[in-house]
């Protein structure tokens, strides 16, 4: 009999607490619906013109200091490879991920997804706007040459 | 129907055993604060405590952050003692912090941690804490929580009446508690009087970087100088010191320094000493006395050996200070929110003494002088004293206050808290304490302006308060709420080492200021390495550099090769990462030394003299990642006539 209290009582506390949690679940699944291909970040929209070499100079230079101990171009590392990255994603996607990596991972269907396969969470590396801008413009060049 | 009369019984059987639960705990019923002291302490998952409590490590040389009112402990900063968490006094970074003029000193004794002060009131921005053993005063950095400094206090001996600051910071104090012969002379103990000084010393600090220099010290006579606080408002010109053993004894103090029925507290007005010292009254001493400074941009701390001490006589320095008679072996001495009350902790005495400074400056215009000592006037004791507390309890060692006009005095024997009213000196409650209370703190309650909210008591024993642990039992603090008229415990948690003393500020003075990671681009450790591109070994004689790198989750390079036994090598290991808390570990098999914990963008040093041929593996210490259980390498080590080069990288796929 005493049991049965008990029963009831974790019961109700069970089914209270996985009330909350659902709603919360739901709430969370339906931001990450309305994540666009551009990620979640500063970056709404970025202007491309033609490929700034000066600027790709930069990013090369930036890309050694801060994102080689964890990303090759051409083979998987920490990351993922990093050849082809502006074709596969957008640019404010790019942005965002180096700016805004811990959101990103997240919210981002797509960065959920690249941390479920590579498992390293991608963090910070205190990057600024427009080291951001100039990496981008080295994955744009790099790409470029290949194609 | 059963089953509710079941559960009536069940919970009326809970009520009456939680009832007597809390008579038999509590001691005094009417103290504990019984089901809302729940409440009041709770502080939900994720969220912060309201204050900061820094506690002195005591005989573990450390200094424990905790959070309040939930009394949860954060954070155990290395001070005079080296850490087996980070590696500190291990590293070749930080082994100069640890370094005195008898050497190095891996373990001290740590006390009374003070907040530094603008204008009367904690300002967040340094911690000082007082090494008690080998004299010395640490400045703990409050943006980084570590320690950014210490001095070694020369001709001093139980460095205990220390580090208590200024109004502003301009000085901290160290009073020595054992008098020694200055500049170690060998002479008999038996020529205490004639031989052996009391030196009172003052530390400068300067006001934008903190940093510490020992501006003059005073020689008083041989007393024991203990405890320490300076005055504030009218009194912010002077520093205050008790002291026993005016018996001047050398020997079984217990009994031969508790003969008078009077010792003395010291008022000394520094801001005279420092005028007499730029007059150039002051002789200059020979004095060897470390300064040691950990620099953040380079992340390494070096160490400055100071040879000169300047040396105030108060026969030369007249108005310089004076004495005030003090019932019985005083302990604490504390000084009020206003400025104007200096209270007397007469550890043996009935009363507790409450001395006024405005009486003590008519006392001094007015000559009420009974006598002198070593040049120093005594001021009758009717002349200054505004006030006794009558009865307080047995053993008053020391007072913090409210800002509302009470007081608290800490009851060592009796173990209890004393709370009276300024200015009529009647006792209006008190509460047990378990066990055996030495010091007390409440946030603010040495300053202009107390917090107030808590006070908490820092026991001396703890015996039967927590499940016990063999005959080494955790230190013990307890919270109690002064809110209300009665104080009300709330809580019982343990403390690192034994708590001298403690102080407590809200979290949002300090908060904002946190440092978090390190930037790379301001590392400038000389061996630093910044990409994994700079990588590299490099062989200077039998010295090995190796400029390593990690990153969740490998090292660069992992794997090393051509080191031979006799050589020393050095791994210099640069974290790359640049977010929050994702510090690495370093460990590799053998080291004598120990292992290091390295923060995002900061570069440490750890020496390793391998004894023998073999293969060698590291690996990082602090779970980093899903892949952290990858992060290791390995080193090869050849014997020493062999001729195997030196290789590094990243191996074979």
């Amino acid at each position: 009999m005493k049991s049965m209290v008990w029963f009831v009582a974790i019961a109700v506390t069970l089914i209270v607490g996985g009330c909350s949690t659902k709603s919360e679940d739901a709430h969370e699944s339906a931001k990450a619906a309305t994540v666009s291909e551009v990620g979640v970040g500063p970056i709404q929209r970025v202007e491309l013109g033609a490929l700034d070499v000066a600027l790709a100079k930069k990013g090369a230079v930036i890309f050694e200091q801060k994102c080689s101990a964890c990303h090759k171009l051409d083979s998987r590392y920490v990351g993922p490879a990093l050849q082809g990255v502006t074709q596969r994603r957008k640019p404010e996607w790019i942005m965002n991920m180096i700016l805004n990596p811990a959101e990103m991972l997240e919210k981002d269907p797509t960065a959920k997804e690249l941390l479920a396969t590579y498992l390293t969470p991608m963090t910070f590396q205190n990057v600024s706007h427009d080291q951001a801008r100039a990496l981008l413009e080295y994955f744009r060049q790099v790409d470029s040459a290949v194609h | 129907m059963k089953w509710s009369q079941l559960l009536t019984i069940v919970v009326a059987a809970a009520i009456v055993s939680v009832t007597v639960q809390s008579c038999k705990n509590g001691g005094s019923a009417t103290a504990f604060a019984g089901d809302d002291a729940a409440k009041a302490v709770y502080v939900q998952p994720g969220k912060h405590d309201e204050f900061y409590l820094f506690t002195s490590g005591g005989f573990s040389g450390h200094v424990g952050v905790y959070g309040l009112p939930s009394g949860r402990l954060f954070r155990v900063i290395p001070v005079f003692s080296v850490d087996a968490e980070r590696g500190y006094g291990f590293t070749e970074e930080t082994k100069p912090m640890l370094q005195t003029s008898y050497g190095f000193i891996p373990w001290d004794d740590a006390h009374h941690p003070e907040l530094s002060m603008t204008d009367g009131k904690p300002d967040g921005r340094w911690l000082f804490i007082n090494a008690n053993n080998t004299p010395r005063i640490a400045r703990i950095d409050l943006r980084t929580f570590r320690t950014a400094e210490i001095i070694e206090i020369p001709n001093s001996g139980g460095n205990h009446s220390s580090p208590f600051c200024t109004e502003n910071t301009e000085y901290v104090v160290a009073g020595t508690r054992f008098s020694v012969p200055p500049g170690g002379q060998d002479v008999p103990i038996a020529s205490y009087k004639e031989h052996f000084k009391g030196m009172l010393s003052f530390v400068r600090v300067e006001p934008t970087s903190g940093k510490m220099e020992l501006a003059f010290q005073i020689q008083a006579p041989p007393f024991d100088w203990d405890l320490s606080h300076s005055g504030k408002g009218p009194s912010r010109e002077w520093s205050f010191f008790s002291c026993y053993n005016s018996e001047q004894a050398t020997t079984l103090l217990e009994v031969n320094a508790s003969q008078k029925d009077k010792d003395f507290l010291l008022a000394v007005n520094w801001k005279k000493a420092e005028e007499y010292a730029k007059q150039g009254k002051g002789k200059r001493m020979k004095a060897t006395y470390y300064t040691n400074r950990y620099d953040e941009s380079t992340h390494t701390a070096t160490s400055t050996v100071n040879n000169e001490v300047t040396v105030l006589d108060p026969k030369d320095c007249p108005g310089m200070m004076y004495l005030m008679p003090c019932p019985k072996s005083p302990h604490g001495v504390d000084i009020d929110p206003t400025g104007e009350y200096i209270v007397g902790g007469g550890k043996l005495a009935t009363v507790i003494p409450v001395y006024s400074f405005s009486k003590m400056q008519r006392a001094i215009a007015d000559n009420a002088f009974e006598g002198e000592i070593a040049g120093i006037p005594v001021i009758k004791y009717e002349a200054c004293i505004a006030g006794e507390v009558q009865k307080p309890g047995l053993g008053p060692l020391h007072t913090e206050f409210d800002g509302k006009g009470y007081a608290y005095t800490s009851m060592f024997i009796s173990s209890e808290i004393v709370k009276w009213k300024l200015g009529t000196w009647e006792v209006v409650d008190r509460v047990p304490t378990y066990y055996s209370i030495g010091h007390l703190c409440i946030p603010g309650g040495d300053s202009k302006q107390p917090w107030g909210k808590y006070v908490i008591a820092l026991n001396k024993i703890t015996k039967d308060r927590y499940l016990p642990t063999g005959p080494e039992l955790t230190q013990s603090a307890q919270l109690y709420s002064i809110e209300g008229d009665k104080m009300r415990l709330l809580l019982d948690f343990p403390t690192v080492g034994e708590p001298h003393y403690a102080q407590a500020c809200p979290a949002e003075l300090l908060e904002k200021n946190v440092v978090r990671t390190f930037k790379l681009d301001e590392n400038k450790h000389p061996y630093a390495v910044k990409a994994e591109k700079e990588t590299r070994v490099e062989r200077k004689g039998n010295q090995v550099h190796i400029y390593m790198t990690m990153i969740r989750s490998h090292f660069m390079p992992d794997n090393i090769e051509g080191i031979k036994v006799g050589d020393e090598v050095y791994f210099h290991v640069t974290n790359l990462e640049q977010d929050w808390d994702i510090p690495h570990g370093f460990a590799v098999l053998g080291a004598q030394n120990a292992e290091m914990l390295i923060m995002p963008g900061e570069t440490q040093t750890l020496k390793w003299v391998p004894t023998r041929a073999g293969v060698y593996p590291f690996y990082c210490t602090d779970f980093c990642s899903a892949l952290h259980q990858e992060m290791q390498g390995y080193v090869r080590v050849s014997a020493s006539s062999s001729s195997v080069p030196i290789s590094y990288g990243s191996g074979t796929k």
